[in-house]
């Protein structure tokens, strides 16, 4: 129970800071819109083509957007040494790293369904008819990018080369969600969609592991 | 100020080193606090009592030793919950007002009615009527302020404090003093780092002076206590 919560408390602490500071959202947000339209300037795709490419081109620039959203995220814990006290008031660890996944989930989660319609234009790709599965990849992608992203990035505040260490560490381990929400992606985008759960399946795995990873050792991670 | 809201609390430093890389932050400290002691940490700048309030703290793990803190009531969790802990940052969130970071850390802490505890400890330190200001609009003195209230929201049995005064204005200072006395009195175990002499260090009723990660000097009240606290402003 305090360990929800404190997650709670925690949370609303994220989301305050960030709702009042607009830094972490318009940043990503910016850096998504950006990806999006260069791409589809530059290679200016036929219908068939953006139904092949543009879920890979999707979840890329999420991926990088995400990179640039998670580094912050403890590197601003560090200013005051707040970290610290986060440590010594919690009931359990866990409640931090918690607190931390499910905002830069939400966070990135409001990114990609605010850019989700423009992509749809761009790219001409029909979104509204499986929305609803569109939703569950993205939300089930984007807690695999959170889990591990957080983990990682607590790792690399306390590293030297810090900016360069995150992504480094965050691409590879990413490779298997990428893969994943790209497949479930492309065959929602199918003249004829259909839902691969197989791939969804492996995202909630994947979130599965990795959260019981961060509970069993996220004490670790947050030591000096 | 009330009472610590837990039983009296000693530690126990057994043997404690602390490395980063090949640099030795504390070599082979050896200490005891008993429960209710007010002791004063000396000691130029390096010295080892940073690092020895964060192993209290237990937010530095030894690289060896063991670190015992013993209470009636507790186990290592509840024992860190109940350690106020001042450290040279502020340790409070610039982005969030002065009573927004206090009631979030005392609901972190399971504090009851933390509104109200909040409100109390705001008007004990002087920033009653600036609770809904944000804290980056503050001053270093109102920072530390705040900081030590955060300190204070657990009523803790034990204090860990790394140059409380530092930004404090002497009106500040004389507060600070009397809130210490006041928990001292009653019963509170205090640790703390100081650079000379001042209301605070008058406190003390022992004094331990580190060089290079190790104990040089432990000593009870009197001239001799004096004289440590001096000897490591030089």
């Amino acid at each position: 129970m305090s360990l929800l919560s404190n997650t709670a408390v925690l949370l609303g602490k994220e989301l305050r800071t960030e709702f009042r500071s607009r830094e972490l959202l318009t940043t990503t947000a910016v850096f998504i819109l950006i990806v999006m339209v260069l791409f589809s300037w530059t290679f200016g795709p036929t219908t068939e083509e953006a139904r092949r490419f543009s879920p890979g081109l999707l979840w890329l620039a999420f991926f990088f957007a995400a990179s640039l959203m998670l580094q912050p995220c403890f590197l601003r814990e560090q200013n005051n040494d707040t970290l610290s006290a986060l440590r010594l008031s919690a009931s359990d660890t866990f409640a931090i790293l918690l607190g931390k996944v499910a905002a830069n989930t939400i966070f990135l989660l409001l990114s990609e369904l605010l850019l989700l319609p423009i992509f749809a234009v761009l790219y001409n790709v029909p979104i509204q008819p499986v929305l609803p599965e569109m939703l569950l990849v993205l939300f089930l992608g984007s807690l695999g990018i959170a889990v591990s992203g957080t983990a990682l990035a607590a790792i690399s505040s306390q590293a030297r080369m810090r900016e360069l260490m995150l992504p480094i560490l965050l691409f590879p381990l990413l490779v298997p969600v990428l893969v994943a929400s790209t497949e479930v992606t492309r065959s929602l985008f199918d003249p004829n969609p259909l839902v691969k759960w197989k791939g969804i399946g492996f995202l909630a795995i994947f979130d599965l592991v990795f959260l019981t990873a961060l509970w069993l050792f996220g004490e670790y991670l947050l030591e000096e | 100020m009330t009472a610590p809201a837990s039983s009296p609390t000693s530690l126990q430093f057994q043997n404690i080193d602390k490395r980063y890389g090949g640099l030795y932050a504390l070599r082979r400290v050896s200490l005891g606090v008993a429960p209710g002691e007010c002791v004063a940490l000396a000691g130029r700048n390096g010295s080892g009592k940073t690092t020895l309030l964060r192993v209290a703290a237990r937010l530095v793990r030894p690289s060896a030793g063991k670190l015992v803190v013993t209470r009636a009531d507790s186990d290592a969790r509840s024992s860190q919950r109940s350690t106020g802990f001042v450290g040279h940052a502020t340790m409070v969130y610039d982005e969030l007002t002065a009573e927004e970071n206090l009631i979030m850390f005392a609901r972190l802490q399971g504090i009851p009615n933390p509104t109200a505890r909040v409100e109390t400890l705001l008007r004990e330190v002087g920033l009653l009527d600036r609770r809904e200001s944000l804290v980056r609009t503050f001053s270093r003195g109102m920072r530390q302020r705040v900081a030590i209230a955060r300190a204070l929201l657990a009523e803790p049995s034990i204090l860990l404090m790394d140059e409380p005064a530092t930004g404090l204005d002497p009106e500040g200072v004389r507060w600070l003093a009397g809130t210490l006395r006041r928990l001292h009195v009653a019963g509170c175990t205090i640790l703390m780092s100081l650079h000379g002499e001042s209301e605070i260090s008058a406190l003390a009723t022992r004094a331990i002076r580190l060089d290079a990660g190790a104990i040089l000097a432990d000593t009870e009240a009197g001239a001799s206590l004096r004289s440590i606290l001096t000897f490591a402003n030089a």
